[in-house]
């Protein structure tokens, strides 16, 4: 892929990325509503909400909260980079969770009771998700022979979504978790529930949750970018495919918020290491094996 | 060349005489950091006039060869007679029988065995340059540390205990000389003796302070130890008897040249399965966790530098021999399944150095699973994994070792805002951990090229095994790490109070950091310039392990995690903020450390980290780990062994 | 043009209340009263919040508290007492250990009268310190410049 493709297309994900999933959010937010028979709010609440916590005064119960938040930002804009701009998907998941580990140290820094509960839960969050993340970049590598997002897709005659079942059911099985939907919102509650207040963003005022909701955005646009891969192939129509794709998988997590009610973290991992054992790894064996044959 | 490398053997044996005769404290400190600082100097000398020389493969003898052979014959019996006395003194028989058994079948067949090709003693190669450096300067900085500890140890900490320092620095010496040796040696039956001089000093290391747990681990350890020694002896009979060779390069040709027959292949499984116990794979990891008993130095020593490393230099020598065959399978998947255990297990211990001992061999498990496959690609990663490594892990462990002498306590609960009271040692604590585990440093990239080669394994069932660990593993790996460096961030309850830290110790674990540091900052050119010639020396072919793209993007990575932060902080500084406390319900009793109670007092809050007993605890999985590891090298030595007749 | 007024987050506070303003502060964010479609989000933080609302009287106990919370809150801020105990004490103010209505420790702004104040009168109060919200930051705004 030519340089300023990469770019262009690393520099639309910077604009464009917060516009799009904030925009999603509030349709989220219409739907769930409409679902529960409320009118429920301005489809672009998400921009007001955003918009006032950056207006509203600072305050802050440890000051170095706030530069290692706008690190947690920072390395997340840069991991959506490398992967809109086609490189590396390995380093990406890598790259989220190094961002992740800002996220951590900035609410731990307090000594707040509810916000280090939350990040601990945020841990048991990322650990029942990282295996399944990482087996994601190992599925396309034993699919298309490359990590590289661009070989990926220009490699690919059909979508690879034939030869990754199993590993697109764990992915969206985890999307849950990293979206922070039910029944898996445990680090951070996000509706009237306030079980750990806000959890990991409890200590977090105006600027600094904006900046943490902001990142989440970017984390967003990345995962449904991986939700995309694998319905992109060399044909370039293929990219309605993606999205409709994404908007499918975006309105199951609605359903599935809807419809559930939180579990425990014992009972999170264990599910999401099973399904990821059970779909991704028999997925991975079968994979291998046809490889071994042919 | 050749009297360098004499010397650098010889050296710290007969340097460790100083020590332990001369008893007056500060005297021997002098000659401590002066034999440290010559081996250190050697050492480097030595790598650096071979790099100089162009970085070729060196075969060389001792001078007076044949003088040596006979000492190294007699200390193979000095040790047997040690081992048979103190086992017959703490009526730890076993030990004896498992040190006679091999002792007396290496030293028969040596006299009357049949006539093998005559060999040359020593080598010199890239792996060994690599191992030398770490020895020699990782080493000797423990080595340097171990003064200042010991010292406050007796003097501050433990009276109770006999004052034994003499006896332990010379101990740490012998360690150096034995590595020295160790890496050098192409003779088995040299390579032998430097293998036991290791077990017993790291044996009479554990069990220095004498106390009963001190004793029991210590043997532990030594029967461990000993079993992989039996490892070493067997493959000496079989090259004896079979192969009529003690050549360790003669094996691993033999190996290659005719991979389906099994009697080639059995000495690389016992070598395979000695280097398993020493770098403390299950099931054999129960030693390690044992040695934490012993100060600090002699910890780190083990861990880091020396011991463990000894095991993984072993595998890394024969992975060439261990691509896609029984014996490999074996390794890698003992190596993967130990980085997903120990992993696991760290994360349910709360005692520092428990963490960080689990953290070992966890990442020795990557190690061992990465020599197992014996690709190009996974020894360059274990290699690089090795030196990072050693860096890190000895730094960590003079940085727990400083935390515990000054605060009392190694925990990690009490570990509560160690920034904003020692910030000197949380720094220290911080980068360590960072190096062992954040992207983008040493650890990241080595995953990356270890993931990638699982991948391309031939074998469907190790492949995906291994990718299954591999993943998981670094998730519980991410957790342990995360949770311990939010630990230390942030606020502590505590007053600042005096740092009893030595000089001396930090010079070490500053220099360390540097080293860790500059190690990350230049990989790049670390990867051209070692690593690339040493894969080349053992595969004959140059591969681009990582691509040219993916090292950009590292880079990238790199300055952004060392740059992003310091921007934002620099950015940051001085914004205006009004101090609040944190919300703890409204009930905060005017701090963030004690809230007002039902009673109406004001309470201390606690805050722990997760550990999860129940559900990973190390009664819950250290047998199933054991009875699982145990299966696989039982099933696939049998595979083998039955194979070989 | 400022849109702060249109993302009002709301903590609930109860004091010494009977709990039946509680209950009818929850309904207004039920589908019948639904008050999200004002942008509302009940948040248990502080540190988040923009109105204060309390239900219930003052007592020595959680006096500190209210207060505590008050200052955690990022200014511009709005506090509505809902209820006639919040507003003044109500039917316990003769009480040994009650203080009086929520305005013996921090200013409040909005009163909504009622025992228990109806869901209807609850959401007028909100709207109207939405509305002082919008003020209060103007305002905010306007000394920051200077």
């Amino acid at each position: 892929m030519a340089v300023s493709t990469r770019m262009i297309i690393a520099g639309c994900y910077i604009l464009l990325a917060p516009i799009i999933i904030g925009l999603l959010d509030g349709f989220d937010r219409k739907i769930s509503a409409r679902m529960q028979g409320r009118k429920g709010p301005s489809v672009l609440q998400p921009f007001y909400d955003l918009k006032k916590l950056f207006e509203k005064e600072f305050l802050t119960a440890n000051k170095t909260q706030l530069f290692m938040i706008r690190s947690y930002l920072a390395l997340m804009i840069l991991s959506g980079i490398i992967f809109f701009a086609g490189f590396d998907i390995l380093l990406v998941v890598f790259a989220i969770s190094t961002a992740a580990m800002f996220l951590i140290l900035a609410s731990t820094a307090t000594h707040s009771p509810f916000s280090s509960q939350g990040t601990h839960r945020e841990l048991v969050q990322m650990m029942s998700c990282e295996p399944m993340e990482l087996l994601v970049a190992v599925g396309f590598y034993l699919a298309a022979g490359t990590f590289n997002v661009s070989d990926i897709i220009a490699k690919s005659s059909v979508a690879n979504i034939i030869y990754l079942p199993g590993f697109f059911v764990g992915f969206v099985f985890i999307l849950t978790i990293k979206f922070r939907k039910s029944p898996f919102d445990i680090s951070t509650s996000h509706h009237a529930h306030q079980e750990v207040v806000k959890g990991v963003t409890a200590e977090m005022v105006g600027k600094e949750y904006a900046m943490v909701t902001l990142a989440e955005w970017y984390e967003s646009a990345i995962l449904y970018g991986i939700i995309g891969l694998f319905f992109l192939n060399n044909n370039p129509l293929s990219l309605i495919g993606a999205i409709v794709a994404a908007l499918v998988v975006w309105f199951l997590e609605i359903v599935i918020d809807n419809t559930s009610a939180r579990v425990k973290w014992q009972l999170m991992l264990k599910l999401a290491w099973g399904v990821t054992i059970i779909a991704a790894g028999m997925n991975l064996f079968l994979l291998e094996i046809i490889r071994a044959n042919s | 060349m050749e009297l360098l490398v004499t010397t650098l053997i010889c050296l710290p044996f007969l340097w460790a005489i100083l020590p332990a005769l001369i008893h007056n404290s500060k005297c021997r400190a002098f000659f401590v950091y002066l034999g440290c600082g010559v081996v250190m100097v050697l050492s480097v000398i030595t790598a650096v006039q071979w790099y100089l020389q162009g970085g070729k493969t060196l075969e060389l003898n001792l001078p007076y060869q044949e003088l040596f052979n006979h000492l190294f014959l007699a200390g193979d019996l000095f040790l047997m007679c040690l081992i048979t006395y103190l086992a017959f003194k703490y009526k730890k028989y076993y030990a004896a029988v498992l040190a006679i058994a091999q002792t007396v079948l290496v030293a028969c067949l040596e006299q009357w065995g049949p006539e093998v090709a005559e060999t040359v003693a020593l080598r010199f190669d890239w792996l060994t340059f690599v191992m030398i450096l770490i020895i020699g300067v990782v080493g000797s900085l423990i080595g340097i540390y171990a003064v200042g500890y010991m010292h406050g140890y007796h003097i501050h900490h433990h009276k109770e205990l006999t004052d034994r320092r003499s006896f332990f620095l010379a101990m740490i010496f012998v360690f150096y000389g034995a590595m020295f040796g160790l890496v050098f040696s192409q003779s088995l039956i040299i390579m032998y003796f430097f293998w036991e001089v290791t077990s017993v000093t790291s044996f009479l290391l554990i069990g220095y302070t004498r106390t009963e747990e001190a004793i029991a681990n210590s043997f532990k350890a030594l029967w461990m130890n000993l079993l992989g020694g039996c490892g070493i002896a067997a493959a000496i009979t079989v090259g004896y008897l079979a192969l009529h060779t003690v050549n360790l390069y003669e094996f691993i040709n033999i190996a290659i040249g005719s991979p389906s027959e099994m009697i080639c292949l059995l000495p690389i499984a016992c070598l395979a399965f000695a280097a398993i116990t020493k770098s403390a794979q299950f099931p054999f990891s129960g030693w390690l966790l044992g040695a934490m008993v012993a100060p600090t130095p002699s910890s780190a020593l083990l861990h880091s530098a020396t011991m463990v490393k000894a095991g993984v230099y072993l595998l890394i020598r024969i992975s060439t021999a261990m691509a896609d065959n029984f014996v490999g399978n074996m390794v890698a998947l003992i190596g993967g399944f130990t980085f997903l255990a120990a992993s696991c297990l760290a994360i349910t211990v709360s005692d520092g150095k428990k963490v960080l001992a689990y953290s070992t061999i966890s990442n020795l498990g990557l190690i061992v699973a990465c020599t197992g496959c014996g690709y190009e690609e996974t020894i360059w990663a274990a290699v690089f994994l090795v030196i990072f490594h050693a860096v890190s892990k000895s730094m960590l462990f003079q940085c727990v070792g400083a935390i515990e002498n000054t605060t009392g306590s190694r925990d990690i609960e009490d570990m509560q805002g160690l920034m904003s009271i020692f910030p000197k040692l949380a720094f220290i604590l911080m980068v360590g951990i960072a190096g062992m585990f954040l992207a983008p440093f040493g650890m990241l990239i080595s995953k990356w090229a270890a993931l990638k080669a699982f991948i391309d394994t031939n074998s469907v069932y190790v492949s995906t095994l291994m990718v299954l660990f591999i993943c998981f593993g670094s998730a519980t790996t991410m957790f342990y790490w995360t949770k311990w460096m939010s630990k230390i961030l942030g606020i502590s309850p505590r007053e600042k109070s005096r740092d009893l830290t030595k000089k001396n110790e930090y010079i070490s674990m500053f220099v360390h950091a540097i080293f860790l540091v500059t190690l990350i900052l230049g990989f790049p050119w670390l990867s051209k310039h070692v690593l690339k010639p040493l894969t080349h020396d053992m595969y004959g072919t140059f591969k681009q392990v990582i691509s040219y793209q993916n090292i950009i993007i590292m880079i990238v990575l790199l300055v952004g995690i060392f740059v992003i932060p310091c921007i934002n902080y620099l950015f940051t500084r001085n914004t205006k903020a009004k101090e609040v406390i944190t919300y703890m319900g409204g009930a905060n009793a005017g701090d963030n450390f004690n809230f007002i109670s039902s009673t109406g007092d004001p309470k201390e809050m606690h805050i722990a980290n997760f550990y999860m007993e129940d559900f990973l605890g190390e009664k819950k999985l250290f047998t199933p780990a054991i009875v699982i590891s145990s299966f696989i090298i039982i099933v696939y030595l049998i595979i083998v062994i039955g194979g070989s007749f | 043009m400022s849109t702060i007024h249109k993302s009002p987050w709301l903590l609930h506070y109860d004091g010494s209340s009977c709990n039946g303003c509680d209950i009818e502060v929850l309904a207004c964010t039920t589908p019948v009263y639904d008050v999200e479609r004002f942008g509302v989000i009940n948040t248990g933080n502080p540190m988040h919040a923009d109105i204060f609302l309390i239900t219930g009287g003052i007592n020595s106990q959680n006096a500190d508290v209210v207060k505590q919370i008050y200052e955690q809150m990022p200014q511009p801020k709005v506090v509505i007492a809902v209820g006639t105990c919040a507003c003044t004490g109500g039917i316990f103010k003769e009480c040994y250990n009650i203080k009086g209505g929520a305005d013996t420790v921090i200013p409040v702004d909005i009163y909504v009268p009622g025992c228990a104040a109806r869901p209807e009168s609850i959401i007028d109060g909100v709207v109207k310190g939405v509305a002082l919200f919008k003020e209060k930051a103007a305002a905010l705004a306007a000394s920051e410049r200077k």
